[in-house]
């Protein structure tokens, strides 16, 4: 492939797709970083599934323990 | 120097000013190469999060973010198009409209060219959008897709040998 046909392609592909140029966003972004950073923040840890599973696995094998456990809450 | 030091150890003032300095650069990147605003938007914060997640692996005496962002935003928006099956690209209305006997023939011709940028491997598309129709400075690329300026030419180069044969393939000869 010569330069001419290097360049005509790329007239092509300018005239189908127009550059972008510089852009800005329409927002400020920071907002969304921040909810991103909370949400992460907020996230339950493995360990705590770990134990409601444990407890769960309690009452089931043993139910006599419900009464107690619901004292304890 | 210090702004970057302070970022390194967490600090989230730090990080919101590096944030609003550099949220424009990084989003008109990505828009370059994923062409759609609201992907775009999102991926300039999913690259912020990356960079706040690595941050200790961040060198303060290199001392300029920009081009670690960049390289971040690259690869944000590369793994966008590998997960997305069909890139969402916006189609701009061009000021300099030609006759309306021309328009069907015209947007024919602009969708041809749309399907087959599509179906290029993203690494190629990247580079090919970047380097063609962006104009960017083919270091500038380089050091954002973490390669060589000769892998860039040789990407580009395969990726308009691709782009000729599947326009061929369609009737557009160019």
């Amino acid at each position: 492939m010569n330069e001419r046909e290097m360049n005509e392609m790329k007239r092509l592909l300018r005239e189908a797709l127009p550059p972008m140029g510089e852009s800005e966003p329409r927002r400020d972004l920071w907002p969304a970083m921040l909810r991103r950073m909370d949400g992460r923040a907020v996230r339950v840890p493995w360990w705590d599934w770990a134990l409601l599973a444990g407890a769960g696995l309690l009452t089931l094998f043993f139910p006599g323990v419900i009464p107690a456990l619901l004292y304890h809450l | 120097m210090e702004l970057l030091e302070r970022f390194a150890r967490g600090d989230v003032d730090a990080f919101e000013a590096l944030f609003r300095q550099y949220q424009g650069e990084v989003f008109g990147w990505i828009f370059r190469i994923v062409r759609n605003r609201a992907t775009a938007e999102e991926l300039t914060v999913e690259t912020f999060w990356r960079m706040y997640r690595a941050r200790a692996q961040f060198d303060v005496t290199r001392g300029s973010c920009g081009g670690w962002l960049r390289r971040i935003a690259t690869n944000v928006a590369l793994d966008h198009l590998r997960r997305a099956r069909r890139p969402e690209v916006e189609l701009v209305e061009d000021p300099a409209a030609p006759p309306k006997a021309d328009v069907a023939e015209q947007s024919e011709l602009r969708l041809t060219i749309l399907r087959a940028v599509e179906r290029l491997s993203p690494r190629l598309r990247a580079a090919v959008l970047l380097a063609l129709i962006e104009e960017e400075p083919y270091e500038k690329i380089a050091e954002a897709l973490g390669i060589s300026v000769n892998a860039v030419k040789v990407r580009v180069f395969r990726g308009v040998r691709i782009l000729r044969k599947e326009l061929e393939r369609a009737g557009v000869h160019a």
